[in-house]
């Protein structure tokens, strides 16, 4: 549905976006992650028509961004980071000027504009004046925007940025409702957000991506060892110590400060091995309580962390070898 | 065609749901009000004045009243019509409602027509304050109604003329006072140069004089259409909205 190719896009002074390429398929919902300013804005103003790429291609359902903007202009529904609304409008002339616009038959526009407000859930204020509005209430009127011409591809940048946790629950829940009849690119930094909602991933730092995959497959990025925090109390550090790193298939135990001076260890194991039972059984067998057993596998949030590290941090080694590992995956 | 008529009926919406419509409007009756009592009362002591002094050559409504009055409107058009054209694109740039027109199946040239005729129509409204008094003249004498016609044919075209140029400059800013102040500042450039050619008589000087908005009007309004002078300013119009075109592509350039 959407298929960008060495897309690479420079201002005056810096490169935004620098030869990225990612294929979305129909009906999926993508997150784009990134700092501000990694590039997420540019690469949504070059799928929308808004910015011409510098270099490299994009196109949407076979269109091409530059060749057959009035088509693929057609097929978007674009939801900028502020919601292009006009504060002196009711929320209904506005959302009929953009059905004009996006060129609804002016027989369906009142049906349209209904749906939509009863989707969003501003369906009890549409006769109100968008100004008056809370920035909760502009967000839906602008997500009412990008769907009332039902665009099978929809592009939402930050789309629950401003919102209370409660309002990004209903957004969220409104965005996964949309997926299936439409493909969805949205663009984030918080990450539970692409946890819940989105079938892929595309982190992108620096206007190059560094990892481009499913959420599952990210949380396994690090291979088969497994990390696991261990919290026992009721013995001697050392001699629990000793305990865990007698079980079979453990890589390596470092002991560190529990809370409340219990002692916490951290367990490696070795690949393919799941070593929990073990561990748990050992420390039973032992005579000691087991307070907490957690495995660390890596959350989304340190991936991201990890892999969007500016420069200049201390382990630039680690930092060169993911992205050029990544990067492969991506194409 | 459609979009323009949408984004046309948008503007002219925008205009008439903020104060500005209503204070360019009274702004211009009160201006043109106190053109028009003045020139009458002129006119009326002057006549009073000749018939005592036994002369009986009749006096013209049109030339004592009519042509000085729209003479006056032009110049306060200069004036008022910067403060149509600064909001045009310089208010869209601001708030990001740009990105949904350009992101929207439409045209640059739709968009930038559409809001063209927009602002026409306002200025239009604004103009149309001014039939009142007009109205009167018709109501007590008996003025030619011809030059009158290609007067207000003047008042449309030059507003028109301006109007395209601010269009232009407010497509290059994202702030209102920068974009009417610049309107308006090229815009009284554009009267003054006429000045060039009472000192000097070099045929560039005629060239830069030739440029002034107002001296094209003058002919209009004493009831005569010159072709050069339509010609001026369609193609200025013209100029306009294609500098406006120009501006808004290199917008998705620059960004």
């Amino acid at each position: 549905m959407i298929k960008v190719e060495g897309l690479t896009k420079r201002y005056a002074r810096h490169v935004a976006v620098n030869n990225i390429s990612f294929e979305v398929g129909q009906g999926e919902i993508v997150g784009f992650l990134g700092k501000n300013g990694a590039g997420k804005t540019t690469t949504m103003r070059v799928l929308t028509c808004f910015l011409p790429p510098t270099s490299g291609k994009a196109s949407v359902a076979g269109f091409d961004v530059i060749e057959q903007s009035l088509e693929v202009k057609k097929r978007i529904g674009y939801l900028p980071e502020t919601p292009p609304v006009y504060p002196e409008m009711e929320i209904t002339s506005y959302l009929t000027f953009v059905a004009k616009l996006k060129g609804i038959p002016g027989a369906d526009i009142a049906k349209r504009v209904d749906e939509v407000c009863e989707r969003t859930g501003i369906g009890d204020v549409k006769n109100t004046i968008i100004g008056k509005l809370s920035k909760g209430y502009r967000q839906r009127v602008g997500l009412a925007q990008a769907l009332i011409h039902n665009p099978p591809v929809l592009i939402l940048d930050e789309p629950t940025s401003g919102l209370d946790p409660h309002q990004q629950r209903e957004a969220r829940q409104l965005i996964a409702s949309l997926s299936g009849d439409h493909t969805i690119i949205l663009s984030t930094h918080i990450l539970s957000e692409v946890e819940q909602s989105c079938s892929k991933v595309i982190i992108i730092n620096n206007g190059q991506i560094v990892a481009s995959d499913t959420v599952a497959n990210l949380h396994h990025r690090k291979g088969a060892s497994e990390q696991v925090l261990v919290e026992v109390s009721g013995g001697p550090a050392n001699q629990i110590k000793q305990a865990l790193e007698r079980v079979a298939g453990v890589a390596s135990v470092q002991s560190g400060e529990g809370k409340d001076g219990l002692a916490a260890f951290e367990v490696r194991s070795l690949e393919n091995h799941a070593i929990r039972p073990d561990l748990a059984r050992a420390i039973v067998q032992g005579g000691w309580n087991l307070n907490m057993l957690r495995p660390m596998g890596e959350s989304l949030e340190e991936i991201f962390l990890e892999l969007t590290k500016s420069e200049t941090s201390a382990d630039k080694e680690k930092e060169e070898e993911a992205p050029a590992v990544l990067q492969g995956e991506a194409q | 065609m459609r979009n323009v008529f949408t984004i046309c009926g948008k503007e002219i919406r925008s205009y008439f749901t903020s104060p500005i419509a209503y204070l360019l409007m009274a702004l211009f009756g009160l201006i043109f009000g106190y053109f028009f009592f003045s020139a009458t009362i002129v006119f009326v002591n002057q006549g009073l004045r000749m018939q005592l002094g036994g002369g009986n050559t009749p006096m013209s409504v049109n030339e004592w009243v009519i042509a000085p009055m729209l003479g006056n409107a032009s110049v306060v058009g200069l004036f008022l019509i910067p403060l149509i054209s600064m909001r045009l694109f310089a208010e869209e740039k601001r708030s990001g409602t740009i990105e949904l027109l350009m992101t929207s199946p439409v045209r640059d040239w739709e968009i930038i027509i559409g809001k063209w005729l927009g602002a026409m129509a306002m200025y239009l409204c604004i103009l149309a304050i001014s039939a009142i008094n007009v109205a009167l003249l018709f109501a007590w004498g008996r003025p030619d109604w011809r030059p009158i016609l290609t007067g207000y044919l003047g008042l449309i075209l030059q507003g028109g003329t301006v109007l395209a140029i601010g269009t232009f400059i407010s497509t290059t800013t994202r702030n209102q006072i920068i974009a009417g102040g610049t309107t308006f500042a090229v815009c009284l450039l554009l009267w003054v140069l006429s000045w060039v050619s009472s000192y000097n008589e070099a045929p560039w000087a005629q060239a830069v004089a030739y440029c002034s908005i107002l001296t094209h009007f003058e002919p209009f309004s004493k009831g005569i259409i010159d072709t050069k002078d339509l010609v001026f300013y369609i193609s200025a119009i013209f100029l306009g909205l294609f500098l406006t075109s120009r501006s808004l592509d290199s917008l998705r350039w620059r960004a």
